[in-house]
């Protein structure tokens, strides 16, 4: 899709003849050039599973994250550009530590998610700035369950059992639908998520990258964390070697 | 916390003033007070609040069937104590934000919240209030709580609280007859005695007693007239 604004694109203020804003649509596309993160939602938890991918040699290893936690028991992946990205990271960080000041308790989720989708879509109103280039996948562990939403840079959220942004977010999503992850606690979705990210990355275009992953469920007590070391090993592990096998299987069928 | 004294300070100056030197009575100048006592409780599955009638502005009965359990939300009330109309203008606020609350988040609020709120305004604007409030109520999340929130705008949990002018004369009573584990109705007659007995002594609690019950049912309000309270020793 590469059409052409012809004057009506030079200002997030201004609508096309045809209804639409280019500059949002705009900052959809950057997110299409960044590192595909992934958040699944399962029967006790969420994970999320990211591309990081790194771009020189230099960097030392866990250098831009792109995993976030807002309050203990919210996560943030990022998609898109990274230093905008941490902007609604800390407004959203301080959205819910206000809430906890005045309400005294955790933050839920869908209020926290719709105060922040208000922030970002207030800078698609007016000339003088520019939306956000990036979109967001946040996730909790309720007393009523787990749940999970996605932020676009239009300010529109939907909730979701799965979803996917980045420049393999099709393959992702494809993949996704071939698991039936309602019903699987996040032990075994954090191999599985593992697992997609490895297989959406390509070799090809982008030599390295890091993984990461993280999570918060019934299992961790609410709280969202890094995966342990450990338990990130083992997913990992699963991950490449389910690559491995599908390569493998590939030239038997010959 | 004593509460029901005078603490008008321009009461005398009005006098003076008003009346060109005659002494007139205090009802002219004084604040409508709720002189009061209540308490809560907390058993297992809810909340009993309770309070006396009795509303004065210095030794006049403005009201001796004063309703001071005020709704917050389905299933939160609280005891107000201390001046009537800041109790009642902060009671309207903390309504106000909870509404919301519940339209936002879609669950129904937790005690917790309408404590927290209270206490903010509470404490936000402790030199120019004076509130005795206790809220308590029901929620799914922890069943029944109270929060009890004194002058100067702390806040505390506790499984029963008493407040209000009239709460001095019966802490001996509720701390030796207190006990874990009541049922509702065991509960609600421990509020009408002690609340009884707290009417007897203090000049500023009287009339009626006020019981609100909130279960997950909902609220269940009772009534009980003077000439029905509990008698006990009376010289």
């Amino acid at each position: 899709m590469s059409s052409i604004g012809t004057g009506y694109d030079l200002s997030a203020s201004q609508f096309s003849p045809d209804g639409r804003v280019f500059q949002v649509e705009y900052a959809q596309k950057a997110i299409e050039n960044s590192g595909t993160a992934i958040g699944l939602r399962g029967k006790n938890g969420v994970v999320f599973a990211m591309e990081k991918l790194v771009t020189s040699k230099l960097y030392e290893p866990g250098a831009n994250r792109r995993l976030f936690g807002i309050d203990r028991h919210i996560g943030m992946a990022v998609g898109g550009l990274l230093a905008d990205a941490r902007q609604i990271v800390e407004t959203s960080r301080k959205e819910s530590s206000n809430y906890r000041a005045e309400y005294g308790g955790d933050v839920p989720l869908r209020y926290l998610t719709d105060r922040v989708a208000g922030y970002i879509h207030a800078y698609t109103l007016y000339s003088a700035v520019r939306p956000f280039g990036c979109a967001v996948i946040l996730g909790s562990q309720e007393p009523t369950g787990p749940s999970m939403y996605m932020i676009d840079p239009s300010g529109v959220y939907y909730g979701y059992k799965g979803c996917a942004i980045g420049k393999a977010k099709q393959a992702a999503k494809t993949e996704m639908e071939k698991l039936e992850f309602s019903n699987m606690n996040i032990r075994e979705l954090v191999k599985e998520a593992a697992k997609i990210i490895y297989m959406v990355h390509d070799e090809v275009k982008d030599k390295a990258f890091e993984l990461e992953l993280s999570w918060v469920g019934e299992d961790t007590n609410g709280l969202h964390q890094r995966v342990p070391d450990d338990i990130f090993a083992e997913a990992e592990t699963f991950a490449k070697n389910s690559l491995k096998e599908d390569s493998d299987s590939e030239i038997d069928e010959s | 916390m004593m509460m029901g004294s005078n603490l008008d300070l321009y009461s005398q100056h009005n006098k003076s003033k008003v009346s060109g030197g005659m002494n007139l009575p205090d009802w002219v100048s004084e604040k409508h007070m709720t002189g009061t006592s209540i308490m809560a409780i907390e058993f297992d599955g809810g909340v009993v609040l309770g309070a006396d009638t009795r509303s004065t502005t210095g030794a006049y009965v403005a009201n001796r069937v004063a309703d001071k359990l005020t709704k917050i939300t389905d299933k939160i009330y609280c005891c107000r104590s201390g001046s009537a109309a800041d109790t009642q203008a902060i009671a309207d606020i903390v309504n106000y934000h909870l509404e919301f609350h519940e339209v936002q988040t879609g669950v129904d609020p937790p005690v917790k919240s309408a404590a927290v709120v209270f206490k903010g305004l509470c404490y936000q604007y402790r030199d120019q209030m004076s509130a005795g409030i206790l809220v308590a109520g029901w929620d799914k999340q922890l069943g029944g709580q109270i929060y009890s929130i004194p002058i100067g705008g702390m806040i505390n949990r506790q499984k029963v609280s008493i407040g209000g002018s009239g709460s001095s004369y019966i802490y001996g009573f509720v701390d030796s007859q207190y006990k874990d584990n009541m049922t509702l109705e065991e509960s609600a007659d421990f509020v009408t005695r002690a609340l009884s007995l707290a009417i007897m002594r203090d000049g500023s609690s009287g009339g009626c007693v006020r019981l609100a019950i909130i279960t997950e049912a909902g609220v269940e309000r009772r009534l009980i007239t003077g000439d029905k309270l509990p008698k006990f020793y009376e010289g």
